[in-house]
Formats: C-alpha cells, sequence, structure tokens
C-alpha cells in the first residue's frame, strides 16, 4: 500500500462526511420533529459503527493478511471516541442543560446511561494514549494491556443501546451479533491459531508490489 | 510521385503530458468523491427526510374556540398545536415502521377504503359499521395533548366524536365490564405486521367507565381532514390522559367482553406497560422517569402532569385504587 497518506485522508473525510451531513440536517430543520432525539441517536449510532470498524480491523487483516490495513485503526478508534464525545455532549447540553448534579439521578432511573458513560470513559485512555509518542512511553506489551479496554467499552456501548430499546432490538442484536463475531474471532486465533491462518488461503496473497 | 504517409498517431491524440500527470490525480478525486458520497447515501438512507402529508378529505365538524366550558370539560387545551409536519412525521405505527421518522413514508399507501368496524360482545344490538356510518357520527373538534410512554408529547387537534355515542347505539348488556380494540391485521398492507416486533394484531382495552368517559374519542381526523394513515386512519381511539399506546389505531372490531382485556403492550412486558397506563409523573417506567416530558416542537422539557393534566375530568375514575399497582 503505497499510498497510505492519500487513503489516511480518503478515511478522514468519510468519518467526517456524516457529521457534516448531520450539520446540514440541523441547520436546514431536517432533524424531524424531535432533534435531540435524532441527534443523540445519529451520533451514538456513529459510535457503535466505528467501534465495530475498529475492532474489525484485526480480524480483517488476520483473514486478508493485508497487514497495512492497521495503520487504519488508530483514526477508526478516534472517531469512535469523538462520536461518542458528541453523543455525551448532546445528552449533557441538550438532555441536563449542563445541570450535572442532575446527572445521579438520571443515571439511578435510567441504567442504561450509566453503561454508555462506562463505555465512554473507558474509550477516554485509549484516545490520550493513542499517539506514536505514548505507545514508546508505556512500551507495546503495557500499551497493548490497555488497549483492551475496547472490548469492554464496545460490550458496554452494544448493551447501552439494547437497554433503551422499547420492542425492536433487531438494531442493537445486529450491533452484538457483529461483535461476537469480532471477538469470537480473537478467541479462535487464541486458542487454534492456525485456523484462521488456513481461512487466509482462501485470499488471494499481496504481492511484494503492492507494499 | 510523392506520397504522403499517413501519420499513425494524429499529434491531436497524443495525450497531453499534463494530463497524463492529472491521471494519478483524478483517480484520487474519484476515489475520494465516490466513498465520500456511498457514506453520504448510507447516512441519507438511514436517516431519511420527512415526507409532505398526504391531502386528506375535508371533514365537516362543529368548529369552536377553546370556550371556557371546552377548556373545564377538557375538550381543548389551550397549549400551542404541535405542526401537522410533525404530528404527520413522527409516529409510533409499529404495524408500518419502529422507526418514528420512517412510519410517513411507509404508509404512504395504506388504502382505508371499503373499511368497516365490527361491534360485538354483551350488547342488544351487535352490528357492523361501515367508514361512512362513522363519519356521519356528528364531529367535534377535541385539543388534547398527547403523551407517549417514551417521554414525548404533542397537542393535536382532532376530529372525532365520543366513543359513548356508538356504545350507546349498540346498547351494552349488564354483562359487559371492558371493551376490547382490535387493529387491523394485514401484513400485506401493513408490511411491519411480518416481523415479530409485537404480537399482531395490535390490541388494546378499557374498562367500560373509562370507555364511555366524555373525553374518551373515535377521531376520524386531525386538523381539518380525514386522519393520515400514520396517525392511524380511518378510525382510532384517543383516551389523551392514557400513554398514547392506549390509544390504539386503525381499528376493525370492538368488543364488549366481561373481562380485563388483553393489551400488547402489556403482553409483551407486562413489568413495564399496566393495563391502565395512565399518565402518572409519580410512577417511573422501570427503564426511565416519567416526570418529564419532551414537548415535541419546544426546546425545554416540561413536568409531566397526573393524568396527563385531565385529573379534573378522569380523577374520579380511579379513587381507592393504588395507582403504583394498576400502573
Amino acid at each position: 500500500m503505497k499510498d497510505v497518506r492519500f487513503s489516511k485522508f480518503v478515511l478522514l473525510v468519510n468519518g467526517l462526511a456524516p457529521l457534516a451531513l448531520l450539520l446540514w440536517d440541523v441547520y436546514h430543520k431536517r432533524v424531524g420533529a424531535n432533534p435531540l432525539e435524532f441527534v443523540t441517536r445519529t451520533t451514538g449510532m456513529l459510535t457503535l459503527v466505528f467501534l465495530m470498524l475498529t475492532l474489525a480491523v484485526t480480524p480483517a487483516r488476520h483473514i486478508t493478511r493485508l497487514n497495512w490495513l492497521v495503520k487504519f485503526r488508530r483514526m477508526l478508534g478516534l472517531f469512535a471516541f469523538f462520536y461518542g464525545f458528541l453523543h455525551l455532549g448532546t445528552y449533557l447540553a441538550f438532555d441536563r442543560y449542563f445541570n450535572f448534579k442532575s446527572v445521579p439521578g438520571d443515571v439511578a432511573q435510567r441504567p442504561f446511561i450509566a453503561l454508555g458513560m462506562v463505555g465512554f470513559f473507558l474509550m477516554v485512555p485509549l484516545a490520550i494514549t493513542s499517539t506514536n509518542s505514548m505507545v514508546k512511553r508505556l512500551g507495546g506489551t503495557r500499551w497493548n494491556m490497555l488497549h483492551k479496554l475496547v472490548y469492554v467499552a464496545a460490550v458496554a456501548g452494544v448493551l447501552h443501546f439494547w437497554l433503551l430499546v422499547k420492542s425492536d432490538i433487531r438494531l442493537p442484536l445486529t450491533f452484538a451479533f457483529i461483535l461476537l463475531l469480532l471477538l469470537a474471532h480473537r478467541l479462535l486465533v487464541k486458542f487454534y491459531p492456525d485456523v484462521p491462518a488456513r481461512w487466509a488461503g482462501l485470499f488471494p496473497q499481496e504481492t511484494s508490489s503492492q507494499k | 510521385m510523392l506520397i504522403k504517409k499517413p501519420e499513425d498517431i494524429k499529434s491531436s491524440k497524443i495525450t497531453d503530458k499534463k494530463v497524463y500527470l492529472n491521471r494519478r490525480l483524478f483517480m484520487r478525486g474519484a476515489a475520494l468523491v465516490a466513498t465520500t458520497a456511498a457514506t453520504g447515501l448510507l447516512y441519507r438512507k438511514l436517516n431519511p427526510a420527512a415526507e409532505e402529508k398526504p391531502a386528506g378529505d375535508k371533514l365537516v365538524s362543529v368548529q369552536t374556540s377553546p370556550t371556557h366550558e371546552a377548556i373545564r370539560q377538557g375538550f381543548k387545551v389551550t397549549d400551542n398545536l404541535t405542526s401537522i409536519e410533525d404530528i404527520t412525521n413522527y409516529n409510533n405505527f409499529y404495524e408500518f415502521s419502529t422507526n418514528k421518522q420512517g412510519v410517513a413514508r411507509e404508509a404512504k399507501r395504506f388504502v382505508t377504503r371499503p373499511w368497516s368496524v365490527v361491534v360485538d360482545g354483551y350488547l342488544n344490538k351487535p352490528r357492523t359499521f361501515d367508514l361512512d356510518e362513522l363519519l356521519r357520527f356528528p364531529l367535534e373538534e377535541r385539543i388534547y395533548r398527547l403523551r407517549c410512554v417514551e417521554g414525548w408529547s404533542m397537542v393535536i387537534p382532532w376530529l372525532g366524536f365520543p366513543l359513548s355515542a356508538l356504545l350507546n347505539k349498540v346498547e351494552p348488556t349488564s354483562q359487559a365490564k371492558y371493551v376490547a380494540f382490535q387493529t387491523l391485521h394485514d401484513p400485506k398492507r401493513m408490511p411491519n405486521q411480518m416481523s415479530g416486533v409485537l404480537p399482531w394484531p395490535y390490541v388494546e382495552g378499557l374498562r367500560l367507565d373509562e370507555a364511555m368517559h366524555d373525553l374518551t374519542i373515535l377521531a376520524t381526523g386531525l386538523y381539518g381532514e380525514t386522519l393520515p394513515p400514520q396517525d392511524g386512519a380511518p378510525v382510532r381511539l384517543v383516551v389523551p390522559w392514557k400513554y398514547g399506546f392506549k390509544s390504539i389505531k386503525s381499528i376493525v372490531r370492538i368488543s364488549l367482553v366481561d373481562r380485563e382485556p388483553p393489551a400488547t403492550w402489556n403482553i409483551k412486558a407486562p413489568r413495564e406497560y399496566g393495563f391502565y397506563s395512565n399518565v402518572n409523573p409519580n410512577v417511573s417506567h422501570p427503564r426511565w422517569s416519567q416526570a418529564w416530558e419532551d414537548r415535541i416542537g419546544e426546546f425545554r422539557p416540561r413536568q409531566t402532569l397526573m393524568f396527563n393534566g385531565y385529573a379534573d375530568q378522569v380523577g374520579h375514575l380511579y379513587t381507592g385504587m393504588d395507582l403504583r399497582t394498576n400502573f
């Protein structure tokens, strides 16, 4: 992959495109009858999508052996954090009006909010330690240990979505299923390292000219 | 003789060096635009824009301003009306879609003629009402608050007639204690009935005294026109002091029964949705508070009122009842 810089730029633009469209919709009052719910739902959904994409990088690498995919993982993870931040910010600003004292009471009434917060605050150290220099300072092993928190964050995020739905759980179920597959792949690699390698044989190998 | 050899390639056909170098730039641009467009289209698919309201037929009714008497009886509230755009583009109608902003699109082609409502059970004159007969009941305008169990609310100018007017025609017998309602069950016309999000058909029920109350109406229109499909066309129940899901839509059957009839959300999650489901700020939903509501079109939340603000009119129906256990 010779064009990493440009590809990252494409990813950046694509990651920001939903935000641009969301702002466009807000500006043109195309956010429906309940704008708060619309913005909260959209940013929340984007957080989950980017979490899933982040977690999909490693399995995709194993299966396709396209190792350069890892170069996009950090940006995907930071987009998850970014949209999570907007999601929490929307809740605090427009649902709570920055009345932080009302948050514990609301959390007690709506347990799914606590789960969402757990998910978000677990992503904070991951975002802080996402720079190259932080990876060096922590050392690869410790950095990897720390970043396993993303699994907990993703599970919390999916449960957070699941618990707020009234009846139609198809969408949270889809996220849960995807997450399960992504986590199952990791367990599989851990206990049967040669199985994914055999799957990889199904895909054309990367040629040196592409590097 | 001089024979001019034709050129293999005209000089005008040779790609300019600048263009050649631009090709790479072009490919990059194309990749950028194509992926971004795909992302954008995906976003738009998941977040559809609002639908235009289908034109309804004008309904003739007794249009009156909120007089002191109408306000006292709870027939009209003086809160600002919710816009027709919001009323017709933000609907909970799981028969069409579980996405409140997607119901309007899914329900657009819902045909409501011919339509009839079977009225049966413990009554002297069981019969079927054709839609035209229902539309001949003298229509009144009722401006009611509607409070959804999810925590949002609207103010809607309904057109309809008291359910008691219809029940009096069929003469319930003394065995009739409750009224059961049923929505149309026709997955061809209500596509989301193919899914299992709720047990179909949607059913609801009221105690007979609740059903006979002056505030309980069968609505056939709103904002001066026939009901749009997404709001429960052609005829729906409106019980303004109960959470919105009690006000069952697109009714095909009304039965007078002697025991508490099943109610869909109560079957689905009995711990979360009781048979009565009166609006009550003091009894929380197990997963969220009911003390506040987002009034559609307003910025700040409002405090939810006991019986949705109709306590003076309906409070007596529940004297002596523990509203925490009979939620």
